[in-house]
């Protein structure tokens, strides 16, 4: 260790994670580039997208690297402030922000605009595990769990206010970290239960439903009748499942906007729009779809060229691979995130501090669920939400608010044999 | 803490269900559907057709008779229109303000994305004056196209006429059509279609989102330059088609003339007729329903699709199968009272002549030298095998090309009617014989023809037994291919031997001073025939002649049928003279009986209209015919006008003073 002392701002450091990063901005900027319409890459210029998000990646990297010259003690230290300092600019975005497409998401500061909402994602993870590492918390009691959720609860009101809906579903991926350092595992199974009891609301009449419902608990409590506690907790379960059946109905109706009621619907099949809703999805799925085994080949991407699938460089990047490279291509781009992800994970369970732990599931928890709902919209397993694709969507708050997200870990990892 | 480091597992297992649900999902939309692949293409690709250029078509002269002629349409893209100044657009097109409004809405009613016509062939002037002041119309072009151009104005059902496809016709093709396309309707546009429309070109436009052409697929590696259609050379010669069809004018009828050595026709006259400039372009609708109502049906192809019975003029043909039956020899005479007795039935003819041999018999039309042929024919294996001599009497006729279709290169071809014994056996079961289809003797009853199958009979006999089928393309492209089918001989079996008395005959009715058409004699051309007058139910007779010149290597078989003209010699004879003495010397002679062209194509004889819900008491013509024959009666009506006269409106050509004599009317 002594001997390294020269080189200790990159002592350490998981080089193997950079090279995916790497490999990932790449592919964001080939994809971006192709996604201009023809005449105007005849010239390269700063002021096309793919321009931008040139400089995007390459001030990233030196955003990211000189994240790895501070030392991995201030984060810790300093999370509530950096926690503090996202929510004021969430709040900030709601009286200052600039209207885009019916959402206040955005700060302008001079030609550059800020989204607060994607940095909300790193104050947040590291207040939690601020907590987590500090207070040792079993989360087998209420208070712990109250905490831990008015921590993530309080940027995602924020960010619902905008309304994102879309950036603030991400904030439900602390469920998993939290999950790890010992939330009962029945908390996922009812977040599971409530996604599949909504969807299947919408496929099946509601009566059918409780008489399932109610079935399957009968039987449950035949089984285990002689156990009173199992049978209490049943029912209970079983009445609250009903009456959220009821709840969704109510709530679907005056919660959720027209536009979203029909995503969804659109994504359940329950209507077509190839023209209005629809379009989007129905589009990106025929470029995908047209690609198919090893795709149209770079530049050569019809539906691409010609502008067939809109918001292409930013949220619908995915069809932009799917279309010019093909199953082969899309197949790379997953592997290279699983790739990573996985290796978070085991960079994470590696940590000696808790803190780092913590903080190694949120990254890679937040970069799952923004790949899963990007990828299932584009291909349309998921109604659409509007959240970039991790490293590949164009937009610089994006992209450095994962490289921020993303090297705080690589630091804390590099530390990981240090005390704190 | 260790069980807790377990959960680090199911969170990793998460994260692979999860890539494995996309992946799936998208092995499903890349490579096991091809819907999206197929989807992406409809979104980008849309063929653009490049239309060739129609074929020609020339006379056997090679004189252009079917030209293209370009037009230009007004097109307009509405999504592009801005706006514009009205008034100079109107007046540049020559419409009103209101008319250019409306033709906008109309366009953008149809697509306001693509270019729709907004104005069709504008005049030559309007294009002209547009082409300066085109850039203040933002969203208009012009587009030039091509339509058929009939420099003659000639033989409208002939050519027949091109209009866009129907729904049907797009059906049937298995997508070679595609709406907007031209396709040849009737006569030789149909017919020939498959060789005039040429081919097709194609560009694979790629478009954008927005419906912006974005230029060429792959380059253009993949489009298709047109091909223009194929030139097809006629066999008409356009001399004698305008010459026929000025003597059929103010007539119902149709003229065939047919090369005897080739089978080519050389002219086909329907008349009345129309011209076919009229069924081009934008006026089509309008010209069409006013053809549709012209009570005299010029639509009808009549040389194809009349059926007239043939009348006298089939007993040239009775002979010749009775010569080769060996039921007559040319010697063979009869003794004409005046009338044929039939049972109790008396077939009339109008001079008694006595002892009568053939050559004489034909000259005259005599019905009853016929009526003995056919009585010997029929009979000569006794009074019981009638019903098998007719058969086989029925076989030999049949050859000649009565009771079915030639085969002609014209759709809509008719068969005529030819009873078969079969058909008599279902009217009167075994009860029949000679004597009750003795009206086929002399050409009546129930046998019609069209005028091409007389005219192709006209021909056989011409060649001494044989003909080609008759056609009116003898060449196809450069390269003037001509179909097999029209170069095989189709022999009608009867012995060359036979015919020379028979033709004897036929010469002696036009250049003998008893024959029947001796008014039509052509000055050196010894020109053969047979009149006939065929009896009309509704009015006066229809006026016949078949024949073909010169005698001896005849160069043009003929056959006229002028509705209600009344005696053969009258005006189909005469008619028919001066289309062969055109044809064979290129001019006409002056007559000594006075006959002119002019004179002829003058005569009005268009029967009168009459009131539909006046029908006239039905004539019985035939009485060998039973009642039981009325279909027959009513399908020669239906050859007719609808609302045929009960007298003509005949207008005899000057100078026309001799009394015309032909063959009698049956009678009971």
């Amino acid at each position: 260790m002594q001997q390294q002392q020269g080189n200790r701002f990159f002592f350490n450091v998981d080089w193997i994670t950079v090279l995916i990063y790497i490999a990932l901005c790449a592919v964001g900027f080939i994809n971006i580039f192709a996604s201009v319409p023809p005449e105007k890459s005849s010239i390269f210029s700063f002021n096309t997208l793919y321009g931008k998000q040139l400089i995007y990646v390459l001030t990233g990297l030196v955003l990211g690297l000189s994240i790895l010259l501070f030392d991995g003690r201030i984060f810790n230290v300093f999370s509530p402030f950096i926690y503090g300092g996202t929510l004021l600019l969430l709040l900030a975005v709601l009286v200052i922000g600039n209207k885009v497409a019916g959402n206040q998401a955005w700060i302008a500061i001079g030609s550059f605009k800020l989204q607060p909402a994607e940095f909300a994602k790193f104050g947040t993870a590291l207040l939690l595990a601020r907590y987590v590492g500090s207070f040792n918390p079993k989360f087998r009691d209420l208070k712990s769990i109250a905490i831990a959720a008015l921590i993530v609860g309080a940027p995602l009101v924020l960010i619902m206010l905008q309304p994102d809906t879309g950036s603030a579903l991400v904030f439900l991926a602390f469920m998993f970290p939290l999950y790890r350092e010992g939330l009962s595992g029945y908390f996922l199974l009812i977040f599971l239960g409530m996604i599949v009891l909504f969807i299947a609301d919408f496929l099946v009449p509601t009566y059918i439903l409780i008489i399932i419902i109610t079935a399957v608990a009968g039987l449950f409590i035949y089984n285990n009748r002689r156990k009173q506690k199992i049978i209490f907790s049943t029912v209970l379960v079983t009445v609250l499942a009903i009456g959220y059946l009821f709840l969704i109905k109510v709530a679907y109706e005056k919660v959720l906007a027209p536009h979203q009621r029909s995503r969804i619907e659109l994504m359940l099949g329950l209507k077509t729009d190839n023209r209005g809703a629809g379009y989007n999805v129905i589009q990106s799925q025929i470029a995908i779809g047209s690609g198919q085994v090893t795709g149209r080949g770079f530049l050569e991407g019809t539906q691409t060229k010609y502008g067939y699938v809109p918001e292409q460089s930013t949220d619908f990047i995915f069809s932009t691979i799917g279309e010019e490279w093909g199953f082969l291509g899309c197949s790379v781009v997953i592997a290279l995130y699983i790739f990573l992800l996985l290796r978070l994970i085991n960079l994470a369970e590696r940590q000696r501090s808790t803190f780092s732990r913590v903080y190694g599931y949120s990254v890679a928890c937040i970069l799952f669920f923004h790949v899963f709902i990007n990828i299932g919209m584009t291909i349309g397993i998921i109604p659409v939400i509007g959240i970039p694709l991790p490293l590949i969507s164009y937009g610089g708050s994006s992209l450095w608010s994962f490289t921020i997200l993303l090297f705080i870990f690589l630091k804390l990892d590099s530390n990981r044999m240090g005390f704190f | 803490m260790d069980q807790l480091f377990n959960r680090k597992y199911i969170i990793q297992g998460l994260f692979i269900v999860i890539a494995l649900i996309l992946l799936g999902k998208l092995f499903y939309i890349q490579v096991v559907s091809d819907k999206y692949f197929l989807s992406a293409e409809s979104n980008v690709l849309r063929k653009l057709y490049k239309y060739p250029a129609r074929g020609a078509i020339l006379d056997r002269n090679m004189k252009v008779i079917v030209q293209n002629e370009p037009v230009y349409d007004l097109m307009v893209t509405p999504s592009e229109v801005k706006p514009f100044d009205t008034l100079a657009l109107a007046q540049a097109l020559e419409i009103s303000v209101a008319d250019v409004r409306k033709k906008l809405k109309k366009a953008k009613a149809q697509s306001a994305y693509q270019a729709t016509f907004f104005d069709r062939q504008i005049s030559v002037q309007s294009y002209a004056r547009l082409q300066e002041i085109m850039y203040r119309f933002p969203g208009f072009r012009t587009q030039d196209r091509t339509i058929r151009h009939y420099p003659d104005s000639i033989a409208g059902q002939l050519f027949g006429y091109v209009k866009e496809v129907s729904p049907d016709d797009i059906e049937k093709s298995e997508g070679y059509y595609k709406p907007g396309d031209f396709i040849g309707k009737s006569g030789l546009e149909r017919s020939y279609e498959d060789f005039l429309r040429g081919e097709k070109g194609v560009i694979n436009m790629l478009y954008d989102a927005k419906n912006i052409a974005q230029g060429s697929y792959s380059a253009g590696k993949y489009d298709i330059n047109a091909v223009s259609g194929d030139r097809l050379i006629s066999s008409l010669d356009i001399r004698i088609q305008k010459l026929g069809e000025e003597l059929m004018k103010n007539k119902v009828g149709a003229i065939v003339a047919i090369e005897p050595s080739t089978g080519e026709i050389l002219a086909f006259v329907s008349s009345p007729g129309y011209d076919p400039n009229q069924l081009v372009g934008k006026d089509w609708g309008k010209n069409y329903m006013g053809l549709l109502a012209n009570p005299y049906r010029p639509q009808i192809v009549r040389p194809i699709a009349g059926q007239y019975s043939p009348g006298s003029s089939f007993k040239p043909v009775d002979a010749l199968v009775a010569l080769q039956d060996g039921a007559i020899d040319p010697n063979t005479t009869f003794t004409c009272p005046g009338y044929y007795q039939a049972g109790n039935h008396r077939v009339k003819c109008e001079h008694i002549d006595g002892t009568i041999n053939m050559q004489r018999g034909i000259a005259r039309s005599c019905n009853t030298y016929f009526c003995h042929v056919f009585q010997n024919i029929i009979t000569k294996n006794g009074m019981k095998n009638q019903r098998q001599t007719y058969a086989h009497w029925h076989d030999q006729i049949s050859k000649w090309g009565f009771g079915q279709k030639l085969g002609i290169d014209m759709p809509f071809e008719k068969k005529g009617i030819f009873y078969t014994a079969d058909h008599y056996d279902k009217i009167y079961g075994k009860r029949w014989g000679y004597t009750t289809v003795i009206s086929q003797a002399i050409g009546q009853g129930e046998i019609t023809s069209t005028p091409l199958q007389m005219a192709n009979v006209m021909a056989a006999i011409a060649n001494r037994g044989y003909y080609l089928k008759p056609h009116l393309i003898k060449g196809i492209g450069d390269k003037k291919v001509v179909k097999k089918e029209y170069l095989e001989k189709n022999y009608v079996g009867i012995d060359e031997k036979y015919f020379q008395p028979v033709i004897e005959g036929m010469r002696d009715a036009v250049n003998s001073s008893w024959g029947t058409a001796k008014e039509s004699r052509i000055p050196n051309i010894l020109m053969c025939g047979k009149t006939g007058t065929v009896q009309n139910p509704h009015g006066k007779n229809h006026s016949v002649f078949i024949g073909f010149a010169p005698m001896d290597n005849p160069k043009i078989a003929i056959a006229v049928i002028v509705e209600n003209g009344g005696f053969g010699g009258s005006y189909a004879a005469p008619i028919s003279s001066f289309i062969v003495e055109k044809y064979l010397t290129d001019s006409i002679k002056p007559k000594a009986n006075g006959y002119t062209v002019k004179a002829f194509a003058e005569t009005n004889l268009l029967p009168a209209i009459i009131d539909k819900t006046k029908k006239p008491k039905p004539v019985k013509a035939d009485s060998i015919s039973i009642k039981k024959l009325d279909s027959i009666k009513r399908l020669k009506d239906s050859l007719k006008l609808k609302s045929a006269a009960t007298k003509t409106v005949a207008t005899r050509p000057k100078g026309l003073t001799t009394v015309l004599k032909d063959k009698p009317v049956i009678q009971k």
